[in-house]
């Protein structure tokens, strides 16, 4: 180990750190439409994924009350629901967190964080919104195309995804999904270039891997995931797109279709399966890893301690993100894939959990002895940790394949998938929201609505998933609209599900009290000043709030230390700031 | 404060609930006991972490809040505790993965004495065949199926002739007899789930599944799907009875064999015959 | 999935290979001030757009890759057939190696500062890249009017599909080069062309390696060739 002794006020000429070059807007709609800012194109991609989030929320609504009361609404029939079913998982899982977290968490934090004037490649950064855009718009119509959007679940497994026995499978809504599905990873591979290479190439001075935030360790592993990732995606949805347009045999085998014989001949669904998981599991790491890096900077920063452990944390990113590339057929124990695939994949699937639980216990520890200040991002971190690990510690149950076995297509998986990658990353969504807001607007959030937000939120999202793992275990499939007459399900089982219908109603309505907070807040918010929490990250030490266009004024930083100089023994502040070129024993912020 | 309060309710709230909650699995009718063992196991390593966990947080939020003139610890790390934990953490795990993979070996391994049984489903029913006196099920293909063999079974196999077609309705099964369900589908893709057995496998167009096990109490089950498959997804039950050797014996005689219901004139005319039988399996 | 298991394997050579010269191992606390000390650890001189670039070709990579995955997986059932290929895929092949010579000519005139070779080179280039296409395009003519069509094997499905995005990820890349040519014609400044003539040869290079593989692999040979080494092994 090398000591670098303090350079004490040795500055470096920050005019060494070539200038790039950038893109001034000059008109309203070149800043704030066509714009090249990664900032707004953060905001764009933040309020997109926000909007589209918001109809996902009221077809769960939707769902929840089908379940809850089933035959009470006669509008919800069998083919509604699964069109709801559907779009909610995809626009849950695609198109708001994976582009809010890297569209826009990543496109806000990644060049604030790192030192940089902006993304590297601002034009493509804006085309990436667009076409992101336009995927969002592709997906809205197939609501309003006959037939109506496809109802093939999110996994779009076929042959059903395209036959007629499900919503949406022989007319425009299963193309629609393609279609928009291959426009969001063109235009997300756009975004993703520049994560990548903004990360690699435009670091400030100073600034090495190693003394990057968590944050963007976190988002730019999820990156690289998601390049690599989402071709399978691609090759998949073309795949699918030549069975269903001209007919071809790639994962349609021959079938008799309502009576008739299809055209199709010796194709393999199995495969589509294959290519489907190829993505699907990295992309439940793509939307974690984010969510890690985010969590890590909470707890450091509210805690006013240094992230315990930074290098295995660092270690266990890339470990995580390196393993979740090889136990993919986890998802297919009983696909009727080769039985002996599933030795190899509950052993990677398992492995996958120790470095998993390094990072847990690293954000416990962090707590230890820490100066806690309970903040409505540090409870929100705090809430995601409860239910990350409840989620994980399931996931072990579904990952050792025989214990899988009675549980796969459960309402166990639902409750599973849903704590884990669904409450956890968003109440770190949450979390990061209430934290960045102040950067991004100026001003602070409301925290009265914050924590009421905070409270409905986690306390509600836990009574609707915990119980529901129960639902499971008794053995009620998961994608029933309803549970009609079956003798092993209880009636209790009914009224638990009106319980969980309430609660799940009860937390969505809290989110209108979050999105009212966002928009009341930015007139009516407390002045937050440039470094309200005191933290010790670049993104803090801007020119002004919100950061102007270039971000930092005419000179980049320079970085000194690590991210995580919290409380550092004899320094006269509990922080100092990355950019802070005195010796620890004289720095912070006077 | 409210916090550290709330997150030691949340483990008590969520081992009662576990504890007393009158949600629990089916009474199990096979010989699949061993998986929900291992189920059991996981239940308490994982609820033992998740408690710890939590309870720890708790204990850190209540003892470290913050106070005016407090400092945080400075400890970037350390590398014993992490080892431990790291050393323990793969302890737990093996502990769990090694009973499953040895549940599974058992799971995938079919016992010689097994009888087939084929199960055949479609948008959105079950349908089951038997092999007659021969012990065998004939071959069968999608291409076959019509309004007249609506299983697709290939009328040129010798061996399916005397299969025992069951068409959309119960199937009934001896007890304490090891079966070996053969799972097809003529159209999407299915999974034939009955929870008291435990034991599930999807139906894939285009290939044969399988898996295995031992009825072990008589009564009446109830066969759902477990994979989407449409619209009707919800509603595709059907009906496993276990039988006592005796009683099977008896619904046995009352079936029909495939030859018995295609006339013979009707054999083969369906398809062409060259096609099918190259992609026969 | 083997395909794409050994090129996301080279692919976390390469990354682990770079990760391994940043000092992961560092305890960052212990290092205050400007790291001049280690300075392999800075951010990388070289310009962003080739960085860019080489990450976009690892993408394209991953979709050829999952794409032979997908097709070695399918070749496995009953129904496959293989496809006579059109003859004219030697001479297409032929032309992308022109196109990839000339754009290296085209990199070493833009180097020695020589404008008029430059010019030259991306302008054949250009040409036998169009030349390639067309003829990619005959060669489904070709396919289609032995009554070959793209829904009736899965082996042919294939092929067009395959060709076809192989066909795409060109046009992507001519639309590149033809902006370069465009520019070099009108008499722009030689040392503004440099980048642009580097990244296109960067890119008609990867491209060429693609199409070689997808070549061997849909002749068959890479069948042929897995056979083999599974009969040594056995």
């Amino acid at each position: 180990m090398v000591d670098v002794t303090p350079h004490g006020a040795d500055l470096i000429p920050p005019a060494e750190v070539g200038e790039m070059e950038l893109y001034h807007p000059h008109s309203w709609w070149t800043k704030y439409v066509f714009a090249q800012d990664a900032k707004v194109i953060a905001i764009q991609y933040s309020g997109t994924a926000l909007a589209i989030g918001l109809v996902a929320l009221v077809l769960s609504w939707l769902m929840r009350l089908q379940l809850g009361f089933p035959g009470t609404f006669d509008f919800i029939t069998p083919e509604a629901y699964y069109q709801f079913m559907t779009m909610h998982g995809m626009i849950m899982v695609i198109y708001l967190l994976t582009a809010l977290f890297l569209g826009g968490f990543g496109n806000y934090l990644i060049p604030l964080m790192v030192g940089a004037r902006d993304m590297v490649f601002p034009y493509v950064n804006m085309l990436s919104y667009w076409i992101y855009l336009l995927a969002v718009l592709v997906l809205v119509a197939s609501f309003f195309a006959p037939g109506g959007p496809t109802g093939a679940g999110w996994t779009l497994y076929p042959p059903q995804a395209i036959l007629s026995g499900t919503p949406g499978g022989t007319g425009p809504g299963i193309i629609l999904m393609l279609v928009s599905l291959i426009l969001f990873i063109i235009g997300f591979t756009m975004g993703g270039l520049n994560y990548v290479v903004t990360v690699l190439q435009a670091r400030t001075r100073g600034m090495t891997l190693m003394r990057l935030p968590l944050t963007v360790w976190g988002i730019f592993t999820a990156t690289v995931m998601a390049l690599l990732a989402f071709p399978a995606l691609f090759v998949a949805c073309v795949m699918m797109l030549f069975d269903r347009a001209i007919g071809s045999s790639f994962f349609m085998p021959a079938i008799v279709e309502m009576g008739e014989q299809s055209p199709h001949n010796g194709g393999s669904p199995i495969m589509f399966q294959h290519l489907f998981w190829f993505f699907g599991h990295p992309e439940v790491y793509i939307v974690a890893l984010p969510a890690f890096g985010i969590v890590s900077d909470l707890i450091s920063t509210h805690a006013r301690k240094n992230i315990f452990g930074y290098r295995m944390m660092v270690w266990a990113i890339v470990g995580i993100g390196a393993l979740s590339f090889v136990v993919w057929a986890h998802h297919m124990y009983v696909s009727g894939m080769h039985p002996y695939f599933g030795f190899f994949f509950a052993t990677t699937t398992l492995i996958i959990a120790v470095p998993t639980a390094i990072k847990v216990y690293n954000w416990v520890l962090t707590l230890w002895r820490g100066d806690i200040h309970l903040t409505i991002p540090m409870l929100f971190a705090l809430a995601f940790i409860v239910t990350f690990v409840n989620g994980g510690l399931t996931g072990l149950f579904l990952g050792n394949v025989v214990v899988d076995v009675p549980l796969s297509d459960t309402m166990f998986v639902v409750a599973h998938f849903h704590m884990v990658m669904g409450v956890a990353p968003i109440l770190v969504v949450f979390g990061a929201i209430y934290h960045w807001y102040p950067k991004i607007s100026g001003r602070m959030l409301n925290e009265f609505m914050g924590r009421f937000h905070f409270w409905v939120t986690f306390i509600g999202a836990y009574l609707i998933f915990f119980p529901m793992h129960y639902v499971g275990l008794v053995g009620v499939p998961r994608r029933y609209p309803e549970l009609g007459d079956t003798a092993f399900i209880p009636p209790s089982v009914h009224t638990l599900n009106e319980f969980i219908t309430v609660a799940a109603l009860t937390v969505g309505f809290a989110q209108l009290v979050f999105l009212f907070n966002l928009f009341w807040s930015i007139r009516h918010g407390k002045k937050a000043g440039d470094n309200p929490w005191r933290a010790t990250t670049l993104e803090w030490q801007t020119a002004g709030t919100p950061p102007p266009h270039g971000n930092f004024g005419k000179e980049l930083p320079v970085v000194y230390r690590w991210a995580y100089d919290y409380s550092v023994p004899g320094a006269p502040e509990d922080f100092i700031a990355q950019n802070d070129p005195r010796p620890s024993t004289q720095g912070g912020h006077a | 404060m409210a916090i550290a309060l709330v997150l030691v309710l949340v483990v008590i709230g969520s081992v009662l609930f576990h504890v007393l909650s009158p949600w629990w699995w089916t009474p199990i009718a096979s010989n699949w006991g061993y998986i929900d063992s291992t189920l059991v196991a996981t239940f308490w390593i994982t609820g033992a972490v998740f408690s710890a966990v939590v309870l720890f947080m708790a204990y850190c939020v209540y003892r470290f809040r913050h106070k005016e003139g407090q400092k945080a610890a400075y400890e970037p790390e350390s590398k014993k505790l992490e080892s431990w934990l790291t050393a323990i953490t793969a302890i737990g795990v093996a502990a769990m993965l090694a009973p499953g993979l040895y549940v599974w070996k058992q799971f995938v391994t079919v016992p010689k004495d097994a009888t087939e049984v084929e199960v055949v489903a479609q948008q959105w029913q079950w349908s089951f065949r038997l092999p007659g006196a021969d012990g065998k099920l004939g071959t069968s293909n999608a291409r076959l199926v019509s309004s007249d063999n609506p299983l697709g079974i290939n009328p040129d196999d010798p061996n399916g002739k005397d299969d025992v077609v069951v068409e959309a309705a119960d199937l009934h099964l001896p007890i304490d007899k090891p079966v070996k369900m053969l799972l097809r589908s003529i159209d999407v893709l299915h999974d034939f789930y009955v929870p008291e057995f435990r034991a599930k496998m999807d139906m894939v167009p285009g290939m044969v599944t399988y898996f295995w096990f031992t009825p072990t109490r008589t009564g009446t089950f109830e066969v759902l799907c477990a994979e989407l498959c449409g619209t009707g997804h919800g509603f595709m039950r059907g009906i496993v009875m276990v039988d006592t050797a005796q009683d099977y014996t008896t619904w046995l005689q009352q079936q029909s064999t495939f030859a018995q219901l295609s006339g013979p004139a009707k054999v083969g005319v369906l398809v062409d015959r060259g096609k099918v039988t190259a992609s026969m399996e | 999935m083997s395909a794409i298991l050994i090129f996301l394997g080279l692919v976390t050579a390469i990354a682990g290979w770079w990760l391994a010269r940043q000092r992961l191992m560092s305890k960052p606390w212990l290092e205050v001030g400007p790291i001049d000390a280690f300075p392999e650890t800075e951010a990388p001189v070289m310009h962003p757009a080739k960085i860019g670039l080489g990450v976009f070709l690892a993408v394209v990579g991953a979709i050829f890759a999952l794409l032979i995955s997908a097709y070695f997986m399918r070749m496995a059932y009953a129904d496959w057939q293989a496809t006579p290929m059109p003859w004219l895929l030697w001479l297409n092949t032929g032309m992308l190696v022109l196109a990839s010579v000339a754009l290296q000519c085209a990199v070493v005139a833009a180097h020695k500062g020589q404008l008029d070779n430059l010019k030259f080179a991306l302008l054949t280039g250009a040409l036998t890249s169009v030349a390639f296409l067309g003829g990619q395009l005959l060669a489904w003519r070709d396919l289609a009017a032995g009554g070959y069509y793209a829904a009736d094997n899965p082996a042919v499905s294939f092929f067009y599909l395959i060709t076809a995005m192989h066909g795409l990820h060109i046009i992507g890349g001519l639309f590149v080069l033809g902006r370069a040519n465009v520019r070099a014609w009108r008499g722009d400044k030689l040392a503004r062309l440099v980048l642009t003539t580097e990244l296109c040869a960067m890119y008609w290079h990867a491209l060429l390696v693609v199409w070689l593989v997808l070549f061997a692999v849909l002749m068959g040979w890479a069948a042929d060739f897995i056979d083999i080494c599974r009969r040594l092994l056995s």
